[in-house]
């Protein structure tokens, strides 16, 4: 194919050639950086909590009246004893919090009592000892606490608890070579030593100012018993998930109505608090995916009218060459080149345009660099969105017909 | 000239209805790029409003470092202050009006002993609240400084609750039990709840369901009702061993806020701020040079961040989709105008001026426009449905078409379109009427 006279040719449509080359450039800019987000959108809706997700629940209890701490504890226990003693139940354990929650404790940990700065951030989770098996996790070292080891906790007590499980995480964190049972940590300026490690629990938060501390977590063995309640965590039998929602707050209602277990969102399923803490990144990924189509949508129309248009101005100019000797698949060519020759322009300042888009947004709201694999992939649509776009009218100057040469427009 | 004005039309219905194909895609062009720009819009003008413009240059945080250089982030003191400096900012009572809140949540006992228990969440804080933010009264009126002084048990409540609880009549000296406390009602509330909630942005409430009770400070303090938002250690600072020493110690939870109605009251409050420091040091409790902050309502919110960067970038992008729109429907233009050089060559031979020419092109583009917004009105409508899927319910729940979107919606359209219609209009003026006739 003779490059030549497809330049040109182009140079008499300067106009039209600029305006493809333009929307194909800002299109290819828009959907890379598009596509950068929705993939880290989801990656980040994928990372795991470490929890059997699918039987547990969370319910949210809080006090009327405001029970002292001692109060609260005794009704608490109880609680989870009537929790316990359902059939559709597995087991249940109080926290402060759980993966995913969005709100919870926070602290740093320190290995000597006078350093200055925190060797890790991390959650902390307070809990009894059947926290570890009704979260389904995993210990890898160590043990669980012992009943007789698990104690109250007011709110403002200090968190003076002897021992704690942490993550393994955590645990390679502090101890890198992998002996982190039986050493001494400071936890929020009070020493304690680590019991066990569990493999994998993610943190309560998973905002980016918790990413340093994301799979950090401590698990202390004291119940939080304040006066404006706290969580239960329930883990239902096998697949008695709904029967076990329903019968949990009921029974607690029937052994203590003095409580408040909100209507919309005292009692839900992981699987509802896995979706509101992703509500955000879901969001906007179907918003990324929307604008991606539409305009890919748009560009590709954007394609076949303009060339539709070329196509029809040049009816007489194609109608000679045929009659020169032109075949249907030199015309057809022709077309297919002329727009490869434009998008290839486009798709060059497109790059540029795609990483300064990327840049503003890492300088602006702290994103990550574009990974240049995203490039070539919107590069390569674009390439092909071009030529089928094209191909349409490109088929309909083929079979102008040698002697459309002999007529006057 | 409105005679011409009509054949302009006229012409412009004919030549759009000529190419259909051309025309459809230039009006779902603008339409679609019109839509995604305005449902962004729609969802940004929510988060990005300004949430009490009558006052937000006169209400203003102040923010003390009691952390320290080593301690705090990137310089900047904490976004609330501990019971201590709290407490010192209203002893002071350097402005002219001072407020501390912190959230609380309240059981309420409805009288009637069938009705469940609820709760209530609200704000713990001083009678100056009220006027400071401009809160609307239906009955009764904040409670006052004496209440404050007396460390009283009186209670505003929320239209709402008043709603639920005294089926709307005013209960102003009635009396309601949280938590079990008795508590008088001073005063109910008309509806009043500022997007984002400014003043309670320590705790993200930015969008939380409104408030429905508020107690003086004082009393809450007496009674050790705890708050239900943030506690703030930081790494280094003393925290206490119980509620007593918390207390004293240097975690932050009570956000302060200040009104000063000139530039030379805000000048001597951020003094008095730096001499209260600087006291500090003195005393021993600081080690680092006063670090203080005074952001007025704009500055605060930018500050915490108020407009969630999700909303910032779909905007960004959608605002790109409507300029690729616009670089489209400029080409397709460009395609239909120029299809018809003959015809305009023809136009100019017979003495149609360039002016004419751009008028008549000019309005056909803006029919376009007029097509393209209704059409971006509809999809504009579609998508406010779908808000809801994309952003966060309490922040969807909030975006609305109104009659200023609908408005918008058309005038972006038809004034995007003009514009796009510039550049092919302008070519087309430049077709010579003799080369035309000449070629036929």
């Amino acid at each position: 194919m003779q490059i030549k006279p497809i330049l040109s040719a182009l140079r008499r449509h300067k106009a039209g050639t600029f305006l493809i080359a333009m929307q194909i450039a800002l299109t290819l800019a828009i959907v890379c950086n598009a596509l950068f987000i929705i993939q880290q959108r989801i990656a980040h809706l994928s990372e795991r909590t470490g929890i059997d997700e699918p039987d547990i629940f969370v319910i949210e209890c809080e006090w009327v009246g405001s029970p002292t701490s001692q109060q609260a504890d005794a009704r608490m226990l109880e609680d989870l004893r009537v929790l316990r003693q359902l059939s559709s139940v597995q087991d249940a354990t109080p926290s402060n919090s759980y993966p995913l929650n969005g709100g919870g404790w926070d602290d740093g940990i320190k290995l000597k009592p006078d350093q200055l700065q925190d060797s890790s951030g991390t959650t902390v989770y307070l809990a009894d000892d059947h926290f570890i098996d009704t979260l389904g996790l995993k210990l890898i070292a160590g043990r669980n606490f012992r009943p007789e080891e698990v104690a109250r906790i007011d709110m403002r007590d200090r968190l003076a608890a002897p021992q704690v499980i942490v993550t393994k995480a955590l645990a390679d964190k502090l101890f890198p070579n992998g002996d982190a049972v039986g050493k001494t940590i400071y936890l929020a300026g009070n020493p304690t030593t680590i019991l066990g490690e569990v493999e994998l629990l993610q943190a309560q938060s998973i905002d980016r100012w918790a990413a340093d501390f994301a799979y950090r977590s401590v698990i202390v063995p004291r119940r939080l018993a304040a006066s404006l309640g706290g969580f239960y965590i329930v883990r239902a039998r096998p697949g008695q998930l709904d029967a076990a929602m329903r019968a949990a707050p009921a029974a607690l209602f029937e052994h203590n109505p003095r409580r408040v277990i909100n209507e919309q969102d005292g009692v839900l399923s992981f699987a509802q608090v896995r979706a509101r803490a992703y509500e955000r990144d879901r969001g906007m990924a179907i918003l990324m995916g929307v604008i991606c189509v539409a305009l890919l949508a748009i560009t590709a129309a954007g394609i076949v009218g303009l060339t539709s248009f070329w196509v029809g101005q040049r009816r007489k100019q194609i109608g000679v060459r045929r009659a020169l000797g032109a075949t249907q698949r030199d015309i057809l060519g022709y077309f297919m080149t002329e727009n490869l020759l434009i998008s290839l322009g486009g798709v060059l300042v497109g790059v540029l345009l795609a990483i300064a888009i990327n840049l503003w947004l890492v300088t602006r709201f702290e994103m990550s660099r574009l990974s240049m694999a995203y490039v070539l992939v919107g590069v390569a649509i674009l390439l092909l969105l071009g030529q089928g776009a094209v191909l349409a009218p490109a088929l309909r100057a083929s079979r102008v017909p040698p002697v459309e040469a002999t007529r006057s427009v | 000239m409105s005679g011409m004005f009509i054949h302009n039309l006229q012409l412009g219905i004919f030549s759009l209805r000529r190419n259909p194909l051309l025309t459809a895609l230039m009006i779902m062009s603008i339409g679609f790029g019109v839509a995604a720009s305005m449902v962004t819009f729609a969802v940004f003008r929510v988060v990005s409003g300004d949430p009490i413009p009558q006052k937000s240059s006169q209400l203003f945080v102040p923010q003390i470092d009691n952390r320290g250089p080593q301690y705090n982030r990137n310089g900047e003191p904490p976004g609330a202050l501990n019971y201590t400096d709290a407490l010192a900012l209203m002893r002071a009572h350097k402005a002219d009006r001072q407020t501390l809140l912190y959230p609380v949540s309240m059981s309420v006992m409805p009288e009637e002993a069938h009705r469940m228990p609820f709760k209530a969440a609200g704000y713990a804080t001083y009678g100056d609240f009220f006027t400071m933010f401009d809160v609307p009264f239906q009955y009764g009126s904040p409670w006052g400084a004496a209440e404050d002084a007396s460390r009283e048990a009186v209670v505003v409540i929320s239209r709402d609750l008043n709603q639920k609880l005294f089926a709307g009549e005013n209960s102003v000296g009635r009396r309601i039990t949280l938590d079990d406390r008795q508590y008088r009602i001073a005063g109910v509330t008309d509806h009043w709840d500022p997007k984002p909630r400014f003043y309670d942005m320590f705790n993200g409430r930015a969008y939380a369901e409104p408030a429905q009770v508020y107690i003086p400070f004082t009393y809450a303090m007496d009674q050790q009702i705890e708050t239900y938002g943030n506690n703030n250690c930081g790494s280094g600072g003393k925290r206490g061993d119980d509620r007593e020493s918390w207390l004293r110690g240097e975690c932050v939870w009570i956000s302060p806020w200040v009104e000063l109605d000139s530039a030379s009251k805000v000048e001597a409050y951020r003094q008095f701020l730096n001499g209260y420091a600087e006291d500090q040091r003195r005393a021993g409790r600081f080690s680092w040079a006063p670090n203080n902050r005074l952001r007025d309502v704009h500055q605060w919110l930018d500050f915490q961040h108020a407009v969630p960067p999700e909303s910032r970038i779909s905007l960004s992008l959608s605002v790109g989709f409507l300029v690729i729109c616009l670089v489209n429907t400029i080409g397709l233009l460009l395609a239909k105008f120029m299809r018809r050089a003959p015809e305009i060559g023809v136009r100019r031979a017979l003495g149609a001026s360039r002016a004419d020419i751009y008028g008549q092109f000019l309005v056909e583009a803006a029919m376009v426009g007029v097509a393209g917004g209704v059409l971006g009105l509809l999809l504009t409508g579609l998508g406010m449905l779908g808000v809801g899927m994309v952003f966060e319910p309490q922040i969807a729940r909030l975006a609305h078409l109104d009659l200023s979107l609908v408005a918008l919606t058309l005038l972006v359209a038809i004034v995007a379109t003009v514009l796009a219609a510039f550049y092919p209009t302008w070519r087309a003026a430049q077709v010579q009427p003799a080369w035309q006739l000449k070629s036929n």
